[in-house]
């Protein structure tokens, strides 16, 4: 059982300087995919290589805000509170603005409920909050399993959620882009914000794991 | 010569101690493609760091970004080895731009559409 996302009401009305009824590819990525093509169909590349490359560096790309909007979360009752209610503007009060910063909804897990975002990965994937989205985001057969058995997707993952969570699926697009605010792990209660950060995993972000234990942390450094 | 070796022989490349970092995703894409394309044997480090050099030269004050020459110099260096012409390029441009426009948004964006 997935739920569908609610429309973002508190995003509506919202002013927007690109048109949303068709995508856009800027000049610089449609020069990107036309080489990629080309050198595709000569079989120079191989677009799965060019994936798992990536994927070595894809904690490196752009600035994944949303930890330190975690992180501020689990420590800041108001801060919160706020970027439940509005997450575009919480989001912006760290300066982090930008397109692909728009439009954003808050989810929190709580010990019941667990968050698990799926996305067509359209042009307006936030991932100056996210980073980059995995791979395997790409591909039809993960969403439409996310939407049909999420807990056996996160058990892939090596997600296991007491018995009776409920797992919601949040279907983000290019109007409603979700967060997703982990718990906060146990034994952080003296944790600065700055250390907390480090927890906050781009996969924990999109509910496809949760936010690392201090002794993962100890383990990946 | 490795991904990371390719940062340290291109002492522009922005980088932090652990290696590359890319300000946006089309960046870490065309870094790979050139990796790939070396690997396939498309052109030498040697060839690859004149060209790029050239184009960094084009821009003595940085005006652009690195990764903006980075692209400029892989076009290059595919058209000067006949590997991608440049009107071909220019073609699959227009058919992605097509392909964009055809596809509603939210939606991902596949070639050939709004083509045939």
């Amino acid at each position: 059982m997935a739920e569908d996302g609610r429309n973002g009401g508190n995003n509506s009305g919202h002013g927007h300087a690109h048109t949303h009824d068709h995508s856009e590819l800027s000049d610089i990525e449609l020069r990107v995919r036309a080489l990629e093509t080309l050198l595709t169909e000569k079989g120079y590349v191989e677009p799965a290589a060019l994936d798992e490359l990536i994927e070595t560096y894809e904690t490196r790309i752009g600035p994944k805000n949303g930890a330190k909007v975690v992180a501020r979360a689990w420590t800041d009752p108001d801060y919160r509170q706020r970027l439940l209610t509005d997450a575009t503007a919480a989001i912006a009060e760290f300066g982090f603005t930008g397109r692909q910063g728009e439009h954003m909804v808050a989810v929190e897990n709580t010990p019941g409920t667990h968050n698990m975002v799926v996305c067509t990965l359209c042009s307006c994937y936030p991932w100056t909050v996210l980073g980059l989205p995995p791979v395997w985001y790409k591909s039809p057969p993960y969403r439409s399993r996310a939407v049909h058995d999420p807990k056996g997707v996160l058990a892939e993952f090596g997600v296991r959620l007491p018995d009776g969570t409920r797992i919601k699926v949040w279907d983000s697009t290019a109007e409603v882009r979700y967060l997703v605010i982990p718990e906060r792990p146990e034994g952080t209660d003296t944790w600065s914000e700055a250390q907390l950060a480090k927890l906050v995993t781009r996969d924990s972000m999109i509910g496809t794991a949760l936010a690392l234990n201090p002794a993962d942390l100890e383990g990946a450094v | 010569m490795t991904a990371p070796d390719l940062v340290d022989a291109l002492p522009a490349t922005p980088r932090d101690k652990d290696g590359p970092v890319f300000a946006a995703p089309w960046e870490a894409r065309v870094f790979a493609m050139t990796v790939e394309a070396h690997a396939a044997g498309l052109f030498t480090w040697g060839e690859w760091a004149e060209t790029l050099g050239g184009e960094l030269g084009r821009d003595p004050r940085g005006d652009q970004g690195y990764y903006l020459h980075w692209l400029s110099a892989f076009e290059k260096i595919l058209a000067d080895k006949a590997v991608a012409d440049p009107g071909a390029l220019e073609d699959l441009r227009s058919a992605w731009d097509a392909a964009a426009r055809a596809t509603p948004h939210g939606q991902p964006i596949e070639l050939g559409r709004g083509q045939r």
